[in-house]
């Protein structure tokens, strides 16, 4: 294990975030500079994506750069995010950080997606062994450690917690949710409404949406009122999500639970999960914002500790993995 | 009911230890979740608790050792049966030499394929769900996602859950066992059907998220 003086860059290109971030290894995040395609309509063109990163790759790697006030000599290796996530988007990025890791001569560090939004939950909510709920557009895991990996205790069988939302949001017309405001579900769900009966499906530890999805759509056009559907859907879908959530934390018996990813910005989830961490008396932690969504401090941040125990791949054998799955991925900075 | 002792929070529900007419019972109660809006709790509760005692009384007809309802009450989402003395497998698993692994994983197959083939599908098989019964009997319990159906996906489903449970909680000996368990189910189900269940079983992983031989 090394353990001198680090700074690693990271770059994130695993769907519709472009992100550079720098991290070194007293857990200090030097930048996090992120850019965000937004679709004109409908969800995420892997191509359109994999183009807007290609465009803002250098203005968001100098402005990183220019924010962590350091020189690229003091850059120590280039991490990227491998997977998973949309090809095209993740060749663009791999392409990019294989591109300054060559011309830095600098070693080239693997990173995967998941383990890197667990990673910065715990280095920012300061939370050591948590179960963790990640929530995303592309992924729904509940997660601990145990025995070198993190073990998945239950997942979306189909489609995720946030492109369920994202797909119904879309077709009621709501705005493209932004990161500082309320979610228009949110407003809706603290206001409370007429419950309508959806499909509830939890099939042991793992979850599915996409049914659930299919019928509040159905129930929009046989005209029930679209508040009370989308109440009644916002509610159902997290309410899976929480009990299976439940259904580990009491398998596991973790202590502290850890809510990332993207659609830990959800209010109703928070306080769902803010509810069933005080009835059984564990500590509760919510990555911050500007953490939750896709960031590339997450990825330098994790290239810091897998850099320290000497993960580092030839670029020759750095092809993307758009199916890595978390549980693939063994962690030697954790006993 | 002068007597009641807090045996377990389990994560849908409490469990007393009571007595019953002079004996020791389980009390069940599948509480009320204030995180969940109030109707769709009462419809996850009162389902629930209806089917588990179904399931429950159904397993036990049929030769697959369950405790034995005593009560029910679906206003309280209450379920009072029989105290099975024992412990839980997932505690044990591991402590257990390898040859009575194999036994125990067998023995789950073969009462995995009796309910299957009576049209039982269980919902929720992992080790928690076991209880090794001071007699030698494994005994299921928790059937609160169960219900009755008798086609292949369902099979399929509910081994797969066993396979997915196995892989989180006994990842070192997962593979073994979940073969062993496939052993005894053929013994019930016959190879034939044990083949099919086993197809769906696969089929169902690779629907899952990120499985590489997907296409």
């Amino acid at each position: 294990m090394r353990s001198q003086k680090c700074i690693v860059l990271g770059i994130e290109s695993t769907a519709h975030t472009f992100g550079c971030g720098i991290a070194s290894n007293d857990g200090r995040i030097l930048a996090n500079e992120n850019s965000v395609y937004i679709p004109k309509e409908g969800g995420i063109h892997p191509r359109e994506a994999s183009r807007h990163h290609s465009t803002v790759a250098y203005k968001v790697v100098a402005s990183a750069l220019r924010k962590a006030k350091i020189k690229k000599e003091d850059i120590n290796a280039i991490a990227f995010s491998q997977g998973p996530g949309l090809g095209p988007c993740l060749r663009s990025g791999a392409t990019i950080a294989r591109a300054i890791a060559l011309i830095l001569k600098k070693p080239y560090i693997p990173v995967n997606h998941c383990v890197a939004h667990i990673e910065i939950g715990r280095l920012i909510s300061k939370c050591y062994d948590p179960l963790v709920i990640y929530v995303s557009g592309g992924n729904t895991i509940i997660s601990a450690f145990d025995a070198g990996r993190y073990r998945i205790f239950g997942e979306t069988l189909d489609i995720a917690y946030g492109n369920c939302i994202d797909t119904f949001s879309r077709n009621l017309n709501f705005p493209y949710p932004k990161p500082n405001e309320l979610h228009p579900l949110d407003h809706i769900s603290t206001e409370g409404g007429n419950f309508i009966e959806l499909p509830y499906i939890v099939k042991g530890q793992d979850i599915s949406y996409s049914g659930l999805l299919t019928a509040a759509l159905k129930k929009i056009q046989e005209g029930f009122f679209w508040r009370d559907v989308a109440y009644s859907f916002y509610v159902t879908a997290s309410a899976m999500l929480i009990e299976v959530a439940e259904r580990a934390l009491a398998h596991t018996g973790k202590r502290e639970v850890l809510l990332t990813g993207g659609n830990a910005r959800s209010r109703l989830l928070q306080s769902m999960l803010q509810l069933v961490c005080e009835e059984r008396k564990v500590k509760f932690y919510v990555v911050p914002s500007e953490y939750a969504g896709d960031n590339g401090a997450m990825i330098a941040w994790t290239g810091v500790l897998a850099y320290k125990h000497g993960i580092i791949t030839p670029v020759e054998k750095s092809t993307i993995k758009p199916k890595w799955r978390l549980d693939e991925v063994d962690i030697p900075w954790r006993l | 009911m002068n007597f009641e002792k807090l045996l377990g929070v389990g994560a849908e529900a409490y469990l007393y230890l009571i007595k019953w007419f002079d004996a020791e019972a389980i009390k069940k109660v599948r509480v009320p979740k204030k995180y969940r809006d109030s109707k769709l709790d009462l419809f996850i509760r009162t389902s629930r608790t209806i089917r588990e005692a179904k399931l429950l009384t159904a397993a036990r007809s049929i030769g697959v050792p369950t405790p034995t309802v005593y009560y029910v009450d679906t206003d309280d989402s209450t379920i009072i049966m029989e105290y099975i003395k024992g412990q839980r497998l997932k505690e044990l698993f591991l402590s257990l030499n390898s040859l009575v692994q194999k036994e125990i994983c067998l023995k789950i197959g073969e009462l995995i394929a009796l309910l299957h083939e009576n049209g039982i599908i269980h919902g929720d098989l992992t080790t928690s769900n076991m209880i090794l019964h001071g007699s030698g009997h494994i005994f299921l319990i928790d059937f609160g996602l169960g219900e009755f159906a008798y086609d292949i996906e369902a099979r399929g489903v509910d081994l797969h859950l066993m396979m997915r449970a196995l892989e989180s909680t006994h990842y070192n000996i997962a593979k073994d066992c979940f073969n062993y368990i496939l052993e005894g189910y053929s013994r019930i189900s016959g190879v034939n059907i044990s083949k099919l269940v086993l197809l769906k079983v696969n089929e169902i992983r690779s629907r899952g998220r990120y499985i590489r031989k997907r296409r």
